[in-house]
């Protein structure tokens, strides 16, 4: 009745092809950004920030950019808690060796180092694929991880190798350091995931978007239609590793505040994000947020759940949530193995259908 | 988007039904699971014990109860955020996380927040200058004074002279495995003595190639900053090796039961140091098991008591329970804030009489912090594992580490952190 593209008539080319062409969609997306933007960000405080949202939204962010390169563009990567080590020690050093610069656009640096260093470990891409090529951005997981605890200019060669983000702020409100408020983290990762989503979904929508998806679906039949696959590949490791730099330092910088590359970047971090893009859907936008939600969330809710209220021992409801989290994942995956995306898929061709169905 | 937003409303309404507030908050970030579990258990009992016995035997401290929600941390930082910040709103006095990692992240947000951090024998070794750190303590030791007293132990042994040794650190690749280097390093120019370094990884359960590298090499001494399931698998490599236990030195943390008992009767003579002693000779285990063990009221299976481990968790209860005390005294009323418990870290002073009147004779040194000296005493004592009897024995004196090449460490690493940070520094 609401849900539908029927009686919505188009009467230009951009109206036709905007993102989201059906009414409903569109107001329900602008219903979630004026929410996010206007009214969370009234109530939020610390538990909120530090506990639940700026992980979902740092996790949204690694989560697109890691379903650009396996969802759309068909590249199994197992690199990304060392890309994301990347972008921290990148936005470490920028922070620290230019101090007045702002934090924005040293994040936004910061991605962009991390997409050279994505395009060179991708190159390896164009003469392997699937398992070898999984094996192959291990490798760069391993690499960067020892690199970054072996050399020291990295850590500015500080005693304990740990890294600490300095006090730094956008328009002389604190986004990192101890002063930060709670809203003020929630902003501008909030900012940072709202450019990056828009970004991506007009990449996959378009010239660009396609030709990772001719690459992904066959190969060999892009090449011969015309799709060079040397660009098509590097870019989809550009774009990926630029999107998950910014996570990686947003993750140090705004997040967690101090970091050691091996306990918080390592190959659990790959595999977590990993997670979020197959649970959530591969190939979607929507189901980098569904996905980082479900993992980021559900543990947080059953610790509440088990701990606080029914009030059970730490260690039996620690080792319960494992349980119910991995249990719910099998679950998930063998009744849809599409993912959370897929189930939202589903919902809106019924709803198109609602309420009269054939 | 509608998903989490539903998600985030059902986790809304559990967070509304939190616990009541308690008196005095001291939570308990511990881990009793993931791979540092074998260590964290029996620390996370000895503390929450001790807080058990004073509310059950003395009602509190000076009339207050005492509470300590636990927070499983894995010892992860992520988690350990979250247990911070779900915690902090329940009025706590003082954290103890029991990660080098977690202190780390909590140095600059508790000063923010303005809440004491109590980092017993880990954490950042210059917080013992309280010039830089108002909010953190690190008292009675710290990894540093850890390196300098395994040194003067092997000085003692060779008679007072290093000179030509090969002395090998094997450690945990992270912040708390690192600390050391700097001062090991300092220590080998003083004394003459070689060091290798030689990193293992988290978790630590493979260490093959490390070993290989000792075996080939054959260092005099071995000293170890492990932590968690590093230890037992470093422990008997040692034992497959041959290599003899008694020129092997695990740091503090490296000294638990749970770290030799899996090597069997060969890992006796291994040595390990600890800044207070252990075993149930201390009168203060009559009243833990009159009030505590035997009313069931003891924390997680009740199986740790008088462990090492369990003893470290006790002290730092002691502690925080004697700076509580303190601050109560100062501000001259039982409920106090966490300003206030600051005041009483600071101003502690804990003699040689006082542990006596706790039960506590011979267990540790006396504390006398100030405004400057956040990092005690520096001593500790070398204990060596018996498998036959399954106890640590003393097997030194206590040794006070060597201020002379840490007090300019500790200096210069807190006035980077003094420069990076922009804090003045105080008690001028």
């Amino acid at each position: 009745m609401f849900y539908r593209e029927s009686g919505d008539f188009k009467t230009s080319y951009s109206e036709d092809s905007q993102t989201f062409p059906i009414k409903f969609d569109r107001l329900r997306y602008y219903a979630v950004l004026a929410v996010a933007f206007g009214i969370i960000p009234l109530f939020i405080n610390d538990y909120w920030a530090n506990a639940v949202a700026v992980p979902f939204l740092i996790y949204a962010i690694a989560a697109i950019g890691l379903n650009i390169l396996v969802g759309y563009a068909g590249q199994v990567s197992l690199g990304t808690g060392g890309f994301m080590a990347v972008g921290a020690y990148a936005v470490y050093k920028l922070m620290t060796a230019f101090p007045e610069v702002s934090i924005f656009i040293h994040v936004i640096l910061a991605g962009l180092i991390t997409a050279a260093v994505g395009v060179v470990f991708g190159l390896p891409s164009l003469r392997i694929k699937g398992f070898y090529l999984a094996v192959a951005t291990l490798a760069a997981q391993f690499f960067l991880v020892w690199l970054f605890n072996k050399v020291p200019w990295f850590y500015n060669y500080s005693a304990s190798g740990q890294i600490n983000a300095p006090e730094r702020t956008v328009f002389g409100v604190f986004v990192t350091g101890a002063q930060t408020s709670a809203m003020a983290k929630y902003m501008f990762c909030l900012v940072m995931l709202t450019l990056v989503a828009l970004v991506a979904r007009n990449l996959t929508r378009g010239t660009v978007g396609r030709k990772w998806m001719a690459i992904r679906d066959m190969d060999i039949a892009a090449e011969i239609i015309g799709v060079n696959p040397l660009t098509t590949k590097l870019t989809a490791f550009a774009v990926s590793s630029f999107f998950i730099g910014i996570a990686g330092a947003l993750f140090f910088a705004v997040y967690l505040g101090a970091a050691e590359v091996g306990e918080a970047f390592g190959i659990q971090k790959s595999f977590l994000i990993l997670f979020m893009v197959i649970i959530g859907g591969l190939g979607s936008i929507f189901g980098s947020f569904a996905g980082a939600a479900f993992l980021v969330l559900l543990p947080v809710f059953l610790k509440n759940v088990l701990v606080g209220t029914l009030g059970w021992p730490t260690d039996l409801a620690a080792h319960i949530e494992l349980m119910i989290v991995g249990g719910l994942i099998v679950a998930f995956l063998i009744a849809e193995p599409h993912g959370i995306a897929q189930l939202w898929r589903v919902a809106k061709e019924k709803l198109r259908l609602w309420p009269f169905p054939h | 988007m509608r998903k989490t937003l539903t998600a985030l409303v059902a986790a809304a309404m559990t967070l509304a039904a939190a616990p009541v507030m308690a008196d005095l908050v001291v939570p308990n970030l511990s881990y009793r699971t993931g791979p540092y579990a074998a260590n964290g258990v029996p620390y996370a009992d000895g503390f929450n014990d001790y807080f058990t016995l004073l509310n059950e035997r003395d009602g509190g401290i000076g009339g207050e109860l005492i509470k300590s929600p636990e927070c499983e941390t894995a010892y992860n930082t992520e988690k350990g955020v979250e247990c911070y910040e779900s915690t902090k709103g329940e009025g706590a006095l003082v954290y103890n996380p029991l990660s080098t990692g977690i202190t780390y992240q909590l140095i600059p947000k508790m000063a923010a927040d303005g809440i004491t951090l109590y980092t017993p024998g880990y954490g950042r070794t210059s917080a013992a200058n309280g010039k830089v750190f108002k909010w953190v303590f690190n008292y009675p030791a710290n990894y540093w004074d850890g390196a300098s007293v395994a040194v003067k132990h092997l000085l003692d042994q060779n008679g007072g002279s290093l000179e030509g040794k090969k002395i090998a650190l094997v450690y945990h690749n992270s912040a708390y495995g690192k600390e050391p280097i700097r001062t090991l390093e300092e220590l080998s120019k003083k004394h003459g003595f070689t060091l290798a370094t030689l990193p293992v990884d988290h978790p630590g359960q493979e260490q093959k190639s490390q070993w290989l590298q000792i075996r080939r090499e054959k260092p005099d001494y071995v000293i170890m900053y492990g932590w968690g399931v590093m230890n037992q698998v470093a422990i008997q490599e040692a034992v497959n090796i041959r290599f003899p236990m008694e020129n092997f030195i695990g740091i503090w943390w490296s000294g638990s039961e749970n770290d030799v008992q899996a090597a069997g009767d060969k890992a006796s003579g291994y040595k390990a140091l600890s800044f207070h002693g252990t075993g149930m000779d201390y009168p203060v285990y009559a009243d833990m098991k009159k009030y505590v063990v035997d009313t069931g009221k003891a924390s997680g299976a009740g199986d740790q008591v008088g462990s090492m481990l369990y003893s470290r968790g006790m002290y730092a209860a002691i502690i925080i329970s004697e700076a509580i005390r303190k601050a109560q005294e100062i501000a001259g009323k039982p409920a106090v804030n966490a300003a206030e418990v600051r005041e009483g870290f600071e101003n502690l002073d804990l003699t040689e009489a006082r542990l006596q009147e706790l039960g506590l004779r011979d267990f540790s040194q006396p504390i006398k912090a100030s405004c400057e000296n956040h990092g005690g005493p520096g001593a500790a004592r070398v204990f060596q594992w018996d498998a036959a009897t399954k106890q640590w024995n003393a097997a030194s004196e206590w040794i006070t580490s060597d201020k002379e090449v840490l007090d300019p460490l500790i200096a210069e690493d807190s006035a980077a952190f003094a420069k990076e940070s922009g804090i003045e520094e105080r008690c001028k």
